[in-house]
């Protein structure tokens, strides 16, 4: 196990597969891991649908490839290009609010004719890589007028996605983003007026929300107080998770997900299934297989060997760690609900290919490194 | 330990980044354990309370469904209610065998293809533990005949439910509207929670457009259930809020009077109070009854309909765009006064055709042998075509577009019903956008008779009229007054919405342009002289006769119907008693002829209504 759990140390000179295909074992080896075990929960989840399974798999597919194509690029020529792709990125933001199309409610897409395309998911990896290059060869930890550009690089492309509204992925920038000044040294002292600053300004935050996002706020507060539409989801999440017990009603012997449960079953809300059905032991199983990347991901980030790929390496490996209790935290109700699905078991897919494509950096990182001359 | 090095330090930076990554695991640790201490909460100490509620007692959570406001005119008429009927509904999940059970029921209710039909569509969308219409409006014998067999039907509910009716039939039915099934469309334009119990929604009028006040506010009950999904007893109830009642400035006794007043004609009349901008009767003829929409119209009854020559399903009143013809006349000779361009007194002399300068084409007068020498005045009381050919070209189309606009023509009014269209008034710039072609000084002269490419809706030209009546001074029409919540005593005004005077020149343009428009009614040569006879009131109005172009390709010639159809519209606006308006009107009647020969005498029936209610 542990050499699984990357002990052992690389040795950049062994022509093995890892290195031709420039992939990490260990982490490719977890990831395998939780999609399969996503698989099973999703068959459960969708009541036993094989079509969703199929395109499930398929979604799997291209996500891996995703991962596999972005884990040839050097780091070094991922920080070359950082620079255009975060602003090809804001330029298309701008442009998804002045011409993009509708779905359900809000304006994420924009239509280039053959495909439809969001691009708040490629700032998903834009705006730490923005970051971590701006950061890359200054001194470090960063102050003054250096934070106030890297704060603006993040806020920046945070309000243009939060106006299309999309709560759950600009909060996942802005973390993205946060992590990367916070690994590269933000001051402790600062850390606390910001929070402070934070506390002060939700009132004025709450002054420009939408209604449905002020209703999601409401709802987590007393999720009774809307048992028709919102509040819904979460009593019943509680119900499934809760009657799951210990060890779960056994796979596909879930009650309340097949009887009573809204369509997010195998989507945003697949962890209640997760509960009722494998009870606490299933969910601590994916947990710890999620710790698993997590660890593996931060350890890449230590040994990485400029500054650059480390800030980038370790702000995506929390990412991921938010995806996860984000969505853990809204479907146990102890955070609002906010959209975001559970990384790599959620049905549906756009996200889990920049997801994947975040992973593919992080084998790079793993991948690509000089020996030093000792 | 800031050091002044401009070279940057590795090992420095290394550890760094070391010390900030056992701190996020220190706090990802922390967030982990509390999640952890969350499911342990729920999956081992609240457990067993959890599958209780999971296996055991269905509790489930039934919507109120509020009860839609009333909608009444300005008198307290009731136009809109709701009336009790009974429904049959059916819950998918607590059936085995869909189809013999449907066909068991057939044998003690009638259920139609079209029932059978809507409920499968219903279904594919409904969740399964969701209940699902079948039947409405049963009969009091179908309900006694479920209701003995009820044992054998689980499953299978009547439910008792309030039913939009018009009792008026239907009067106003195009400012009214209806309300019928909720559809996947709709579901979009609502938030779906707070129509859980609601069947029917606001499709058309202003049951559409007020219909975030008619709703009110959903109510639930939380209830425990047996295992075949009846209903034990209630835990928790939260009463829904009704929907505010709306009072409509409209008079039913007026509408009424006006509706009839067309006859078996095709048009629209609209009446305004100029004061207000409050709508008093809002006629398009024909029309239809809404009761036949409520609860799903037969496919033979609608497309009757749809297939009659004179569309009655067709709203003329804010959708018809019609020519304004000779009635756009008092709006342009003003804008000639006011724009200094010409004076009363000043005089052309008509010989019953004009000529552009250096042109053969000549623009015909409706007199073939002219008016002979015409001021304002006459002019318009005479309607003649010459005069106001020579004063548009004056004019020219940027001036005539510009004091035109003043008047909201060529755009909606904004009158509080929705699908409201916007007429068109031509301008260099929209000809340059819509045809890509120059403006030619020969559609200057015939904008200024009110034909060409100028389109009016009906509401626009009595919208303009009542701003000409009140000398400037705008008002936006609105048809809904003030509304009433549930237990408030009193009436609520709603809110009126300002539009901006047009700012005037010299008063006296404007009493020049109303003479002339009381010469139309009871000057010896006024083209509606007939209807002026025994008033004891005086009219000012315009007269107006709109050329219908040439037949569609796809229409089939038809000697009698083509004779009816490409006879002209009959227009007329007016307003009463001059001096001191108190209602503004047009009425324009499709293929109707001459406008002083039938659109005036229905106008003047409006108007003799409104201000001598007695007689």
């Amino acid at each position: 196990m542990s050499s699984l759990l990357g002990g052992s140390r690389e040795d950049a000179s062994r022509r093995d597969w890892q290195h031709i295909l420039h992939l990490d074992a260990v982490l490719l080896f977890w990831l395998l891991a939780v999609s399969v075990f996503g698989l099973f929960v999703l068959y459960s989840a969708s009541g036993q649908d094989q079509d969703v399974l199929i395109r499930q798999l398929v979604r799997l597919a291209v996500a891996f490839g995703a991962m596999l194509v972005t884990a040839q690029l050097r780091p070094q020529w991922l920080a070359r290009w950082t620079p255009w792709l975060y602003g090809a990125g804001i330029a298309l933001l701008v442009a998804v609010l002045v011409v993009g199309d509708v779905g359900k409610g809000a304006q994420r897409w924009l239509n280039l004719g053959f495909v439809r395309f969001q691009p708040s998911e490629m700032m998903k990896l834009a705006v730490p890589m923005m970051v971590a290059w701006y950061l890359a060869d200054k001194r470090l930890p960063p102050t003054g007028g250096r934070l106030l550009v890297a704060g603006t690089l993040i806020v920046v492309p945070v309000l243009l996605i939060a106006r299309q509204p999309d709560l759950g992925t600009s909060l996942l920038i802005a973390s993205s983003g946060f992590f990367v000044l916070f690994l590269a040294g933000l001051s402790w002292r600062l850390l606390g007026g910001l929070t402070l600053f934070a506390a002060a300004g939700a009132p004025i935050l709450w002054h420009f929300m939408h209604d449905y996002q002020r209703q999601r706020v409401i709802t987590f507060l007393d999720p009774e107080q809307d048992p028709l539409g919102a509040g819904y989801h979460i009593i019943q999440s509680k119900i499934a998770i809760g009657s799951g017990g210990v060890f779960g009603k056994g796979w596909l012997n879930g009650t309340q997900a097949h009887l009573e449960f809204l369509p997010e079953r195998s989507t945003d809300f697949i962890f209640a299934v997760l509960g009722e059905e494998f009870g606490l032991a299933g969910i601590l199983l994916l947990l710890l297989l999620y710790t698993f990347i997590i660890m593996r991901c931060l350890f890449i980030a230590t040994q990485a060997q400029d500054t650059y790929s480390r800030l980038l390496a370790g702000s995506l490996a929390m990412t991921f760690f938010i995806y996860i209790i984000v969505n853990t935290g809204m479907v146990t109700g102890l955070l609002p609900v906010v959209g975001l699905p559970l990384p790599l078991v959620s049905y549906g897919g756009t996200s889990m290919v920049t997801l994947m494509a975040g992973f593919g950096i992080l084998m790079s990182v793993q991948t690509h490194r000089k020996l030093l001359p000792t | 330990m800031p050091t002044p090095l401009t070279i940057k330090d590795y090992l420095f930076e290394s550890r760094l980044f070391m010390r900030r990554t056992v701190a996020l695991l220190v706090m990802a640790g922390l967030l982990t354990a509390a999640l952890v201490a969350r499911l342990v909460y729920l999956q081992v100490v609240a457990h067993e309370h959890f599958i209780t509620l999971s296996d055991d007692n269905r509790i489930k959570i039934l919507p109120l469904p509020p009860n839609r406001g009333l909608i009444y005119d300005r008198n307290g008429l009731l136009l809109a209610d709701n009336l009790p009927s009974y429904r049959l509904e059916i819950t998918a999940e607590q059936i085995h065998d869909m189809d013999a059970v449907l066909e068991a029921l057939g044998r003690l209710i009638t259920i139609r293809d079209v029932d059978r039909k809507r409920f499968d569509k219903l279904r594919r969308r409904t969740p399964v533990f969701k209940p699902v219409p079948l039947r409405f409006h049963l009969s009091d014998e179908e309900v006694a005949r479920f209701a003995v067999n009820r044992h054998k039907f689980p499953g299978v509910d009547i439910v008792a439910g309030l039913s939009r009716h018009y009792p008026q039939g239907a009067l106003a039915v195009h400012a009214i509207g209806y309300v019928g099934r909720i559809d996947e469309r709709d579901l979009q334009r609502v938030d779906a929670s707070s129509y859980s119990g609601t069947t029917h929604i606001g499709k058309v009028g202003i049951e559409k457009t007020y219909e975030k006040l008619l709703h009110g506010e959903v109510g639930y009950r939380q209830v425990e259930t047996n295992a075949e999904g009846r209903v034990l007893r209630t835990l928790l109830r939260a009463a829904p809020v009704p929907g505010r009642n709306l009072y409509l400035t409209l008079d039913a006794r007026l509408q009424s009077i006006a509706e009839r007043a067309f006859g078996d004609k095709a048009g629209s009349a609209i009446a305004i109070d100029p004061d207000t901008g409050d709508v008093l009767a809002f006629v398009s003829q024909p029309v239809y009854d809404p009761n036949l929409f409520v609860n799903g119209i037969d496919a033979d009854t609608y497309q009757a309909l749809r297939k009659d020559d004179k569309q009655p399903l067709f709203n003329r009143a804010l959708r018809g765009q019609y020519p304004p013809g000779s009635t756009l006349k008092p709006f342009v000779g003003l804008g000639g006064l006011e724009q200094g361009i010409t004076s009363p007194h000043a005089s052309t002399y008509c010989p019953g055709y004009y000529q552009l300068p250096g042109k053969e084409r000549k623009y015909r007068d409706w007199k073939r042998w002219g008016h002979g020498t015409v001021d304002l005045t006459s002019a318009i009381a005479q309607s003649c075509d010459v005069y106001f050919y020579d004063l548009a070209l004056s004019m020219g189309i940027d001036r005539l577009h510009s004091f035109l606009s003043l008047f909201g023509f060529g755009e909606r009014t904004g009158i509080d019903i929705s699908g409201e269209l916007p007429g068109l008034l031509p301008s260099r710039e929209w000809k340059r956008a819509a045809r890509n072609q120059p403006w030619f000084p020969g559609e200057t002269l015939i904008t200024g008779i009110g034909q060409g490419f100028v389109l009016t809706t009906p509401v626009q030209l009595a919208s303009a009229t009542a701003t000409l009546a009140r000398y400037g001074h705008r008002v936006r029409p609105r048809i809904v007054s003030a509304t009433q919540g549930p237990d408030e005593d009193g009436l609520t005004p709603q809110p009126e919405q300002t539009v901006l005077d047009i700012e005037i020149e010299d008063r006296h343009n404007w009493d020049v342009v109303i003479h002339a428009m009381r010469e139309v009614v009871h000057g010896r040569h006024g083209t509606a002289r007939k209807i002026g006879e025994g008033l004891p009131y005086e009219i000012a109005g315009k007269t107006g006769t709109a050329q219908v172009f040439g037949l569609k390709e796809e229409e089939k010639y038809d000697a009698e119907k083509l004779a009816e159809k490409l006879r002209d519209h009959s227009l007329f606006i007016a307003f009463a008693p001059v001096g001191k308006p108190r209602i503004a009107v047009a009425v324009i009647v499709e293929n109707g002829g001459s406008g002083s020969a039938v659109a005036a005498p229905i106008a003047r029936t409006i108007i003799d209504a409104y201000l001598r209610p007695q007689t």
